[in-house]
């Protein structure tokens, strides 16, 4: 992208809390960029995040935000979407966020399928309480508590999305901005709850998945592969020698949660409660 | 003789599946359109089948909402019935069931009453609630049409032959209703209302949802917990009609951070739990209080801890929404006292949680939500929905530091502004900030708009002579029995007060307590209310009347604590 163009998304003056050299730099170019490029309107925008030093990526946008609680992000971007369905609703926060503190949420909003994209900062290990296991942590990996090492094996988000049938599944690696960016503005052109996992490295408390690390045990899904064919996507899912990136899977004809409740496009702020409904209400108690 | 000029109470008993309900819901839809008070409340127990449920029906020559004790008919629908309410039966009591129910049992006034055969002479053993219903009429000598009425509109889906059949069971129980009446002395002379009032029958979920519908909510996410499950389905039911959305949580977490989600992009959001899912909601609440976002909460109180008693009643939340939450912050708790009262509290709640930016507690319990009265339908008020919305500028700040402490409230894709929401400490943009100036600022900004609520704050009702030396307090549900038990004590020298609103109180409340004798009835271990008033106010409370063993309280015993009372 042209960086001599100015992003309306760029937000002027921000003191950013991340360490120098986060993968989450990469990631929030990328968001940015996609968010440019896909030239959505900034005032239709909401981005909500968790906690955790990925969720704070919404701070650093320049759009409206809800930045709640950890592992509730979901939850709230559901709330914000059917009460005002012509929002476009981003959920983003990390893999402890997501997988681990809101695991309920992510099972269950692939479930419901409303129409949002949630972006899922995949860097394996916990930042912002210094350095402990994550969901997706591999074993052997040691830290300041797994202090022996990881014990179990890791989440594997793709595996379990594919499982609940998710109607768009994407990995990236944020080391690969522009695939990632790619990838994101697919997803939020989804119509549905489309995921992107990314791989991100956390450079002071994960020294084994480095960018040099995700370089060397990723590969790029070839042009040929069939991201609508569930059962080879389940093969790609649960490869574990070199990861796959790219669109894993995609169903786009699953029905969204909005139009299964017959949500109209009124926004909720301008609902009003019908006096004629409402008597005739009041007749059936009689 | 058995002469029941002022009021009776008829209880009906059986085990969960038996259509104990239904009797009790068909009679006094049909009492109620004959024009009788009427008042019915429900006991029972966590099973789907079996078990020992009962509901009992009260009329009477003036309104009562309150449950008694004593039962004047029971209508036992088997054997296990007895045993259960055994306790509640005195020698005046007229126990009416089939003869095998009561085998080697001690009770004065049996009377040998076959409902299975009439069921079975009419077609069906399913047909015996019609004929218990049928009974009862017969013995209070009301004409049975509107009852056949309503059968002809219950089953008209299941075709002619069911209702004739339903009916001939209706006939046959009021055949020999009548005729026990005779034969036995009994004489039920109560009177109708004089005029007869322009009524709907309602029971306590249907109040709370009625004004949820008339407040403008159009969100609730919720998981299904008893009671609170039952707005989740009034809701349900009226989301079509309303445009409501309407959605189960996976979880309670959930449920507080969808609401909240909903309200952040302008919805008037409700959430539905009792004291178990609201624990779960607690950190939720701490984000209503940090980002400001209006919300209402209802809570259908049941016995805890833990699981507790789940299909019992009691008023033992107080504290837990009072103290909800981690870190100072400002919420309003409402507790309505009748139905009426909580059509028009649910609105305010929500305008209240507008118009502060605030948590809203509605307090209500299993006694008040499965408790069928009527209520006078010009009762039924509507206030105007404020919605507090404004269209945002480029310049727009969520959080303004203003000297009300309330920012205008922005919501996404309205105006050309941001609208920033941050569950950390924020600056006036709603970006995180560690600036120890601000810090302080945000939280007096948070904190400040209790002063205001206070002096809005609903003051509480006063029943019985303003002069009267004591006092006696209640809150929530509580406000039928004290009523009735202090009209029937009637001693001049006691009053009653009703709160409607717990937190904040307004400033005038400590007058109103102030030398006198403060009494406070509550339905829990500790009188949590009775401890808030008193660190509310100063004033001490010299009893506490309370209960714990989940039922309501009875007016029997009101009477009976109220007795003791004595001034120094």
């Amino acid at each position: 992208m042209n960086n001599m163009i100015a992003n309306p998304f760029d937000m002027q003056g921000k003191d950013i809390n991340w360490c120098p050299g986060c993968g989450n730099y990469k990631l929030l170019d990328a968001v940015k960029d996609a968010l440019y490029e896909l030239d959505l309107d900034r005032r239709n925008l909401v981005i909500v995040s968790g906690i955790g030093q990925a969720a704070k990526l919404p701070q650093y946008v320049n759009a409206s935000m809800f930045n709640g609680l950890h592992g509730r992000a979901l939850p709230v971007a559901m709330g914000i979407k059917l009460a005002n369905r012509n929002l476009t609703v981003i959920a983003e926060s990390g893999d402890g966020c997501m997988y681990g503190e809101g695991g309920n949420h992510f099972l269950h909003a692939i479930r419901r399928n409303y129409d949002i994209t949630v972006i899922v900062h995949d860097n394996m290990v916990y930042g912002l309480t210094k350095g402990q296991a994550s969901p997706t942590s591999r074993m052997g990996m040691t830290t300041s508590l797994q202090f022996n090492g990881v014990m179990l094996e890791p989440f594997n988000p793709v595996a379990v999305l594919l499982a609940l049938d998710a109607p768009f599944i994407a990995r990236t690696s944020a080391g690969d901005g522009e695939q990632t960016k790619e990838i994101i503005k697919q997803a939020v052109s989804f119509k549905g709850c489309s995921i992107v996992d990314i791989f991100q490295p956390c450079v002071i408390f994960n020294k084994i998945n480095t960018y040099q690390w995700f370089k060397e045990n990723t590969y790029y899904l070839s042009e040929d592969y069939d991201p609508t064919d569930r059962k080879l996507a389940f093969e790609k899912a649960i490869e574990t020698e070199k990861l796959p990136l790219g669109v894993i899977y995609r169903r786009d004809e699953r029905e969204l949660y909005e139009d299964l409740l017959g949500i109209t496009h009124i926004p909720a702020y301008e609902h009003e409660v019908s006096d004629e409904a409402f008597e005739k209400m009041l007749e059936e108690y009689r | 003789m058995h002469y029941y000029a002022d009021e009776i109470s008829i209880v009906f008993g059986g085990a969960a599946g038996q259509g104990v309900q239904t009797i009790a819901n068909a009679l006094v839809k049909v009492l109620k359109r004959r024009g009788y008070y009427v008042f019915a409340c429900t006991e029972f127990m966590s099973r789907i089948r079996g078990g020992s449920n009962s509901t009992e029906v009260r009329i009477t020559g003036k309104k009562r909402r309150a449950y008694v004790h004593g039962i004047d008919f029971l209508v036992a629908l088997n054997a296990e019935a007895v045993d259960h309410l055994e306790e509640r039966i005195g020698e005046s009591t007229l126990v009416f069931a089939e003869k095998d129910h009561v085998e080697g049992k001690e009770i004065s006034n049996f009377i040998d009453t076959p409902i299975a055969e009439f069921a079975k002479e009419a077609g069906n053993p399913v047909f015996s609630n019609t004929v218990a219903v049928g009974v009862v009429l017969g013995l209070l000598g009301i004409s049975l049409d509107a009852f056949s009425e309503y059968l002809s509109v219950q089953f008209a889906s299941k075709g002619e032959e069911v209702v004739a059949k339903n009916i001939k069971a209706a006939e046959l129980g009021y055949g020999f209703g009548k005729e026990t009446a005779a034969g036995n002395g009994i004489e039920v002379t109560i009177k109708p209302a004089d005029t007869p009032p322009d009524e709907l029958l309602i029971d306590g979920n249907t109040a709370v949802g009625i004004g949820t519908v008339a407040a403008g909510c159009s969100f609730i996410s919720s998981y299904p917990m008893s009671p609170g499950t039952g707005l989740l389905t009034f809701l349900a039911r009226k989301a079509d009609d309303f445009d409501i959305v309407v959605d189960q949580a996976e979880d309670e977490i959930s449920a507080i951070n969808a609401a909240l989600g909903a309200s952040y992009a302008g919805a008037r959001a409700i959430v539905s739990t009792s004291g178990g899912g609201f624990a779960l909601m607690e950190e939720g609440i701490s984000l209503a209080g940090v980002t400001e976002m209006p919300v209402v909460v209802h809570i259908g109180q049941r016995p805890g801890p833990a699981t507790g008693l789940p299909t019992r009643t009691e008023q033992g939340d107080l504290n837990l929404s009072l103290y909800a939450g981690h870190g100072d912050f400002s919420r309003v708790i409402l507790a309505p006292g009748s139905f009426a009262q909580a059509i028009e509290l649910v609105q305010r709640a929500f305008n209240l949680a507008d118009r502060y930016q605030t948590t809203v507690f509605v307090l209500t319990d299993q006694f008040f939500l499965d408790s069928v009265a009527s209520v006078v339908k010009s009762e039924v008020v509507r206030l105007p929905v404020e919605r507090h919305i404004v269209r945002t500028d480029r310049e727009y700040k969520r959080y303004r530091l203003t000297k009300s402490g309330l920012s205008p409230r922005g919501v996404p894709g309205y105006g050309d502004g941001v609208v920033k929401a941050d569950s950390h400490e924020h600056d006036e943009s709603g970006h995180l900030t560690e600036n120890f100036g601000i810090r302080k600022k945000m939280v007096h900004k948070r904190l400040q708009r209790l002063e205001k609520l206070s002096r809005e704050a609903l003051l509480p009702e006063l029943f019985g002579p303003a002069e009267a030396g004591s006092l006696v307090v209640s809150w929530g549900s509580n406000r039928g029995v004290l009523q009735e038990a202090l009209e029937k004590l009637g001693r001049k020298d006691i009053a009653g007060l009703h709160f409607s609103q717990l937190y904040p109180l307004n400033p005038q409340v400590r007058g109103v307590l102030e030398a006198k004798n403060v009494i406070v009835l509550e339905n829990n271990a500790t009188g949590q209310f009775a401890d808030l008033l008193n660190r509310e106010t100063g004033v001490r409370v010299s009893k506490r009347i309370l209960k714990v063993t989940g039922e309501p309280f009875s007016v029997e015993e009101v009477i009976e604590a109220l007795q003791e009372v004595r001034h120094e």
